[in-house]
């Protein structure tokens, strides 16, 4: 059971918010989100949109639009500097970060440069996330091993990140970040580094997590990548604000408005 | 959960250094230094509480060219209330010591040596029942308690044993900003392993508590090693220690001195890991 943070009336206020929110199936909601770092200018400016729950997002833009930022934002790592940031049904653009972990654990990241932990077998860092969350040993060693096979690593379990071709990298950096089961799933450029068949391969792992209920958000440049996957919507950003700044998200290029958010 | 106990995988997260690390020589030589100064503190302390004891109850009565009025002020300090003991001391004594100081001279018969009675008097006695008692009897005699005598004595023994004991909480002091240093700077390390932790949602408690556990068992070690080597040579500088019991009339060291400087290695970790602790936990809220 989480619990957020303290103080009665803000606590009750933020959970009633969240019980509406879940029964409308919004998993996050961004209301005039404004992001700087220091004393700098905004990267983020009035950010406004909603993602519904099992959807997916990709988020495009031209370098320095702010997707990196955006994307902070949501895996939790950066907090909006204004504005309100609703993530599985409670504000937590002010929560304390004592309440942050319990609800990062419910975010899967595929991170660009992997972040793997060199030291660590790749067994080790897909079963980093179950570890974390207090799981024994016994719940660990099966489902990771089903992980590696689903990625098709199962042969390379013992091996460290160092000795893994950048590919089989991605693989782990996405094991890991699905062993858990997330709720919401983010990935920032999952498929710069690989060539097209493993691109293919793991927009396959994507959509087969979006299939089993998982949010899916996806920063790219790869419009191959938008253009393959049926039913996404995009989330477009220049310079640090919404191209459509109604938070309406479009549909990719060709394909008929399915569904607006 | 133990703040100790971590698992063989957790473990993994953060590789121990082993011995190799700066912390296990660096507690090593703080505890080496605090457990000999402490060893020092604890002596003095003792000296100066055997001196003290030695001398608390303890008065002269001092009469200047007096010889004949001896037997009757002796007479009068036995039969005061209060007084357990007045044995005069031997003229010859006397001249002993002043030929010490003065050279032969002092042992010569012509020279004018004063009586001097020493006196205990019983715990609780009222110290002016008897000086007036020996008042009566010689009005020029002077009543003086040893105490003020070896006054500065006991003041540069209490001096120097405050003196040690601030060494050793210096040292402590030293040791617990070291163990900030070396908490910072694994924390620095190990900073991208952290990150992704955080990510994924690790709590502080359950980052810091990957380190605590290699701090606490550093320290300790150093510590042993440190209090293992200090004892060596405590105990042979004390293997003759013969000298120093005669001249302070007890042991410069007892058991329990022992048993407390044992104990300096344990305060050392346990010091660390608190110290540690705070300084991870505090270094963990900086970040989100």
């Amino acid at each position: 059971m989480l619990v957020p943070w303290q103080g009665g009336p803000r606590r009750a206020t933020a959970w009633m918010r969240g019980r509406e929110q879940r029964l409308a199936g919004t998993i996050v909601e961004f209301d005039r989100v404004g992001l700087r770092y220091g004393t700098g200018a905004e990267v983020l400016r009035d950010l406004d949109f909603r993602l519904n729950e099992g959807g997916f997002y990709f988020l495009t833009g031209p370098s320095g639009a702010g997707k990196t930022s955006l994307l902070k934002l949501l895996y939790l790592a950066q907090r909006p500097t204004r504005g309100r940031m609703s993530v599985f049904g409670d504000e937590l653009a002010h929560a304390p970060r004592e309440a942050l972990p319990l609800y990062r654990r419910r975010i899967g990241v595929v991170f660009q440069d992997f972040r793997l932990i060199r030291h660590l077998s790749a067994f080790d860092n897909v079963a980093l996330p179950l570890r974390i969350a207090g799981h024994g040993e016994a719940e660990v060693e099966g489902p990771v091993r089903e992980m590696l096979a689903w990625v098709g690593l199962a042969d390379r379990a013992s091996a460290r990140p160092p000795t893994l071709s950048g590919g089989e990298q991605q693989r782990v950096a996405i094991a890991r970040a699905v062993i858990a089961r997330p709720e919401l799933l983010i990935a920032d450029e999952p498929t710069g580094n690989v060539d097209a068949a493993m691109a293919q391969r793991i927009l396959h792992l994507l959509t087969a997590m979006n299939r089993l209920g998982t949010t899916v958000i996806v920063a790219t440049h790869d419009l191959g990548l938008i253009a393959a996957t049926p039913g996404a919507q995009l989330i477009r950003l220049e310079n640090g604000a919404l191209v459509d700044p109604t938070g309406a998200l479009r549909n990719p290029p060709g394909r008929p408005a399915e569904q607006g958010a | 959960m133990s703040f100790f106990f971590v698992s063989e995988p957790d473990r993994r997260l953060i590789p121990a250094s082993g011995l190799r690390g700066p912390v296990p020589l660096l507690i090593a030589i703080m505890t080496f230094v605090m457990v000999v100064v402490a060893a020092a503190g604890l002596a003095l302390a003792n000296t100066a509480s055997v001196v003290r004891g030695g001398v608390e109850s303890r008065y002269s009565i001092q009469i200047a060219d007096g010889a004949a009025k001896a037997p009757a002020v002796l007479a009068a300090a036995r039969a005061a209330t209060g007084v357990s003991r007045a044995e005069q001391v031997p003229p010859a004594e006397l001249r002993l010591t002043l030929e010490r100081w003065l050279g032969p001279v002092g042992a010569e018969a012509d020279l004018p040596i004063p009586v001097i009675i020493d006196v205990d008097l019983k715990p609780g006695a009222d110290v002016r029942v008897v000086s007036s008692a020996i008042s009566r009897t010689a009005p020029n005699a002077a009543f003086v308690a040893h105490r003020s005598s070896l006054a500065p004595l006991l003041k540069a023994l209490n001096g120097l044993t405050i003196l040690a004991f601030g060494l050793v909480l210096l040292i402590a002091m030293a040791s617990a900003a070291a163990i900030i240093l070396a908490a910072r700077g694994a924390l620095d390390t190990h900073r991208a392993t952290i990150e992704v932790m955080h990510g994924i949602g690790a709590t502080d408690g359950q980052v810091a508590r990957l380190f605590l556990r290699q701090i606490a068992s550093e320290a300790l070690l150093g510590g042993l090693a440190g209090a293992a080597v200090a004892g060596t040579i405590l105990g042979l500088i004390l293997g003759g220690a013969g000298f120093a019991t005669s001249l302070a009339g007890a042991p410069p060291l007892q058991w329990k001195d022992a048993v407390l400087l044992a104990l300096l290695p344990v305060a050392v970790a346990l010091l660390a890991t608190v110290v540690a602790r705070s300084a991870l936990v505090r270094a963990l809220r900086e970040r989100l």
